[in-house]
């Protein structure tokens, strides 16, 4: 008895919350509505079925807990014997595939749309990292990559966290909206996926295989999502963060990011200080290397070795340097040659052989990185 | 149904070996269904303590307790112990208990290769959980393992892992030809098919589900061993093979695998329910065929698992149809059992009251089934706390709340005792209450978007999973009450009846409370 | 339990082994299966290997073009530079065209490499054909050393009006240590 009043409580408080949707939305009780015609479909197809669902829950229950209330034994009922009917099986096999049908309509026609290979107006390869993301605007010449940017000290709750903890990045990726943009999805190493609610937009990063998803945004906006297939220790650590503009402020940011690549490539030629090397090294280790080896370096053992005292680090600055350009076959560290540039390997290496009580004392200047890929 | 015309006395006057050798020798399908019943049952506490830890992490957001590394080890092992540990082999253990004692047989048809299935298990396990303690530490991929994570990113301890599952499978292929054997060769004179009790006919088709898709499963992790160590590259696109390859041989085994473990609960509560309804099954008939239909379709479903994968228009469309067509037998099964309960003279003693928990919250977990069989909403859903909350409802009050409904159902005729009844009926509520509110508030924070296997998330889902971790605790501590009523139950308790329950129908319930240790060693004759 | 049973339950076992042993048997025969069903459906983007057939110059559909995007990527712990030489071409189906992919071994040491093609979208990976393709050898390339790998294709005249982009892209693998136990493949040119 109880439990039937709960469940009919559970049952028309949902459908109350979810009738009320908008205005719950920040709440996080249902799916976002979304800012692309996709996405509103999907939602719109979303809530059908629930609703179907509801009025088949409605149903079998209603019957279920009318025989719970009138049919007890305490009460005096009597068991009727029947106990087979074949045009009452044949009415619930019937009525419930006509239902099916019915819904499976406007699934397909929403899968068709979603299909849809139309010329796009811009296409983005986005490239799953573990555990991080690349952006490739093809024929654009920008590219980047975009790593969680929530502080060590958030996730470990010794600062208060701040209200897009987790679900935040150094470098969002930037689109325009009302234009049809083509993801062009492939992975580094293990699988992930791509995913934005709001944009309706899920699809598998596959290493070796390419995978295409499109969207077209209709509102100007921050729209948030994360990795939604299982990729190792830092799954849950990187997020997605598309930022969508109005064409114009698009153009300007995309010649902007230009010019930043350029400017970026002549730091390579400057003379550095190693006080200068340190501080920008400490900012990419914390990027990207703190996530195995830890903001202090002492790693998590036995898969990610400590740097604090490493003979590596301690060793040739050359060794040191190769290690992190080309990796180290058959463990975990992967090659940073291509991720990162020529100045942010000679910081980095600069940083880890003076911090936690490396002190080496030696640095490299990014120029001699240069020659050192060049005359291998 | 089916009536006995003759319960025949006892011919073999031996009991059973003293102390330890009776359990390591024993040949008999009641202290082999006994062990595996206490093996599933640590198992399930084992798992259920590593789901505490997952629920105390995500308690708040953060990281307080254990690392992401950590973390993905316990959901790893979560999932395969309570998939291949606790589920699996609690409903072999029911099968051995009751099969022979519902077909009329003395005892299973391949006693020794019974004793063999089950004494596999204990070293299957004790190597899984052994992986968690060397270096590189244990799975951390899942317990759907994909490619590469599961291969070139694998701890070193993958190779134990897959030698675990190779045993699992053995075993588990074992038990099935036993249980087939058993129903198709050792039923009593009379006991046609179609008057069989509908626990041995979903067993039945259960078996010969985990004849075929083991073996698959067995393969791919075969692959998997071969790539890691022998140069093989069946999932490494480096060497010509396709990690999305993986998926479809898992998924292949792993949909099956799901039915594998809700079709006996289907049976369990097909017993259950008409003896307090007080009044036969409605369509038994059809209820044969439902399980028979899902059992095929169960086939040709697979890549519903994986619509996010990049497939082809066509075949989003073919697996959303066909995943769409499992709710038309389903549905059936869930109209019957409303029937039977339809007009009856019901009672609620504890395995009824777990049983219609059963139906209504194993329909839930259908109908959001549903939901997800609608490839574009998927793309919404795929590997969210939405999926989380789907699979939970259709297995802790599916597949689960059976194994309880069955075992406070038959309990008094394996023991003799009744059970505390007062007890039993504060573990269902509690059990009941508990698990709603783990896992009803993950359908909301799916939908918001929690993807599943984090380790720690955004603020905005923080409210849900702090009542989901109270939820979780509370059913977790409540089942260490229904280990003490069944301990207590065993030791002694009211002495019962042969009959038990006043309409209980079918041949154990003709056997002396407690069960002989040998039974049926003449056949009964079946009207 | 008398002789006969014990029998047919030996009988009934063994058959069932049977039933067993196929099905493991069908595990492995799923591999060919899944590749000629890719191959069929263009599942996962895959293409087909050297194509064969004479390319008939006078099936060349000059009333339209066919966007063909070429995408470059590095599998992990591979420090090269992978680039193809342009970033996409339009052409007729039926005309075949030349282009080429740039790499670099940026480590010191010398590697082999399996690029692994993939087009999308999936459904219209039957409609291109490679006919001269780096992707069909492993490629040894010495440390440091630069290199232009070819490529030559064409798009199915056959292919239909709605696909108007191809997308193809490569991906590096590293096979150095099983190509070293191979042996003999991917000699240095």
């Amino acid at each position: 008895m109880r439990f039937l009043t709960r469940r009919w409580c559970n049952l028309t408080a949902l459908a109350a919350l979810l009738t009320a949707t908008p205005a719950f939305a920040e709440w996080g009780l249902n799916m976002p509505r979304g800012v692309t015609a996709v996405s509103r479909e999907i939602y719109d197809l979303h809530m059908t079925i629930f609703w179907i669902c509801v009025v088949i829950g409605v149903v079998v229950f209603g019957v279920m807990f009318w025989s719970i209330l009138h049919h007890r034994k305490s009460q005096g009922a009597k068991a009727s014997q029947f106990h087979e009917s074949t045009t009452v099986e044949i009415i619930w096999t019937v009525v419930p595939f006509v239902i099916l049908v019915g819904m499976a309509v406007p699934a397909t026609s929403s899968l068709i749309k979603i299909y849809d290979s139309g010329e796009a107006d811009l296409d983005i390869k986005v490239t799953g990292y573990q555990w991080k993301w690349h952006y490739d605007y093809l024929g654009k010449d920008v590219s980047f990559f975009s790593n969680l940017s929530t502080p060590r000290d958030e996730i470990y709750n010794r600062v208060p966290k701040n209200e897009n903890y987790l679900l935040e990045v150094d470098e969002p990726v930037v689109v325009p909206i009302n234009k049809k943009i083509r993801f062009l999805l492939t992975a580094n190493d293990v699988i992930h996926a791509w995913w934005v609610p709001e944009l309706a937009t899920k699809r598998d990063a596959i290493p070796g295989f390419i995978n295409e998803m499109w969207t077209r945004i209709e509102e100007p906006g921050i729209y948030r999502g994360q990795c939604a297939e299982l990729c190792g220790k830092d799954h849950g650590f990187m997020p997605i963060v598309v930022d969508a503009r109005p064409q114009a402020e698009y153009e300007a940011w995309l010649l902007a990011k230009q010019e930043a690549a350029r400017a970026e490539a002549e730091l390579k030629d400057k003379v550095w200080t190693r006080e200068e090397l340190y501080a920008r090294g400490e900012q990419v280790y914390a990027k990207a290397c703190a996530a195995c080896h830890q903001i202090n370096g002492e790693g998590v053992a036995p898969t990610f070795p400590g740097l604090k005292a490493s003979p590596y680090v301690k060793g040739p600055i050359e060794a040191h340097v190769d290690i992190v350009v080309n990796g180290k076959p058959g463990t975990m560290m992967a090659a940073f040659g291509p991720q990162l540039s020529e100045v942010d390997i000679a910081a980095v290496v600069t940083y880890e052989r003076n911090a936690w009580g490396n002190n080496m004392g030696d640095f490299i200047q990014p120029l001699k990185i240069v020659e050192m890929k060049a005359a291998k | 149904m089916s009536a006995v015309l003759e319960t025949h006395a006892e011919e073999h006057h031996h009991g059973p070996r003293k102390g330890l050798m009776r359990w390591v020798l024993t040949t008999n399908h009641k202290d082999i269904g006994s062990m595996y019943l206490w093996f599933s049952f640590i198992m399930f506490l084992y798992g259920g303590s590593m789901a505490m830890v997952i629920r105390a992490e995500l308690f708040q957001p953060g990281l307080q307790l254990i690392e992401p590394e950590f973390f993905n080890q316990m959901t790893t092992m979560h999932g395969l112990i309570m998939v291949f540990g606790a589920v699996m082999p609690a409903f072999v253990g029911l099968a051995n208990w009751l099969i022979p004692m519902m077909v009329g047989a003395p005892d299973m048809a391949l006693p020794r290769l019974n004793n063999w299935s089950f004494w596999l298990l204990p070293f299957a396990f004790a190597m899984l959980i052994s992986t968690m303690f060397m270096e590189g530490g244990g799975p951390n991929f899942g317990w759907t393992f994909y490619a590469p994570l599961s291969t070139t990113y694998a701890p070193p301890s993958v190779t134990f892992f897959i030698f675990a599952v190779h045993l699992m499978g053995i075993s588990s292929i074992m038990g099935s030809i036993n249980i087939i054997a058993t129903i198709l060769n050792l039923r009593a004179p009379g006991m046609t098919l179609m008057k069989m009790p509908l626990f041995v006919w979903t067993w039945l088709i259960t078996a010969y589900l985990l004849i075929a898709v083991m073996p698959v499963l067995a393969g791919a992790v075969t692959m998997m061993l071969m790539d890691i160590h022998f140069g093989t590259s069946f999932f490494d696109a480096g060497g010509g093979g396709d990690p999305v390859m993986f998926q479809h041989i898992f998924w292949f085994f792993g949909h099956p695998e799901v039915y594998i473990m809700i079709l006996p609960g289907f049976g369990v509560v097909s017993q259950i329910i008409p003896t307090f309804s007080r009044k036969p099954l409605f369509g038994y008939t059809s209820m044969v065929y439902a399980t028979a239909s899902i059992a095929f379709l169960s086939f040709i479903v697979w890549a519903h698992h994986m619509f996010t994968v990049g497939m082809p228009l066509a075949g989003e469309l073919f697996f959303m149809y066909t995943t769409m067509l499992i709710a038309v037998p389903t549905g059936v099964k869930v109209f019957n059992w409303v029937t039977t309960m339809f007009r009856g003279s019901l009672s609620f003693e504890t395995p009824m009251l777990f049983a219609v928990a059963f139906v209504v919250l194993f329909t839930i977990g259908g109908l959001s089934g549903l939901m997800l069989a609608i490839a574009p909403a998927d793309f919404q859903y795929h590997d969210t706390y939405f999926v989380v909350a789907h699979f939970h409802y259709v297995l802790i009050p599916g597949a689960i709340f059976a194994i309880m409904a069955g075992v406070y159902y038959w309990l008094p005729k394996w023991t003799g005792n009744m059970y505390n009844v007062p007890m039993s009926r504060l573990h269902f509520w509690l059990s009941f209450i508990g698990l709603n509110i783990a896992f009803f508030p993950m359908h909301f924070v799916g939908l918001a978007g929690m993807p599943r296997r984090i380790p720690d998330y955004a603020l905005q889902f923080a409210d849900f999973n702090q009542i989901a971790s109270v939820g979780a605790f509370l059913f977790g501590a409540t089942q260490l009450l229904f280990l003490f009523i069944v301990v207590q139950c065993i030791r002694g308790g009211r002495r019962v009846t042969a009959q038990v329950w006043d309409s209980a129908e079918g041949l154990e319930w003709t056997l002396p409370s407690p069960a002989p240790y040998h039974t049926f060693t003449t056949p009964p004759e079946v009207r | 339990m008398d002789e006969n049973t014990a029998r047919s339950n030996r009988r009934l076992a063994t058959r069932l082994l049977g039933v067993v042993a196929g099905m493991f048997a069908f595990g492995f025969l799923l591999v060919p299966l899944y590749d000629v069903f890719c191959d069929i459906t263009g599942l996962n983007g895959k293409t087909g290997g050297r194509y064969e057939n004479t390319v008939d110059a006078s099936a060349t559909d000059l009333s339209r073009e066919v966007r063909v995007q070429f995408i470059a990527s590095v599998n992990a712990g591979m420090p090269w530079e992978f680039r193809p030489a342009v970033t996409e071409v339009k052409v007729h189906p039926g005309q075949a065209m030349d282009t080429y992919y740039r790499v670099q071994n940026l480590s010191g040491r010398d590697m082999v490499l399996q690029a692994v093609p993939s087009v999308t979208p999936g459904a219209a990976a039957q409609y291109l054909h490679k006919v001269e393709c780096f992707c069909f050898q492993q490629q040894r390339i010495a440390a440091g050393e630069s290199k232009e790998m070819p490529l030559r294709f064409f798009v199915d005249p056959k292919a239909p009006e709605g696909i108007h982009t191809l997308t193809l892209s490569y991906t590096l693998f590293n096979v150095t240590e099983s190509a070293l136990l191979d042996g003999a493949q991917g000699q240095p040119e």
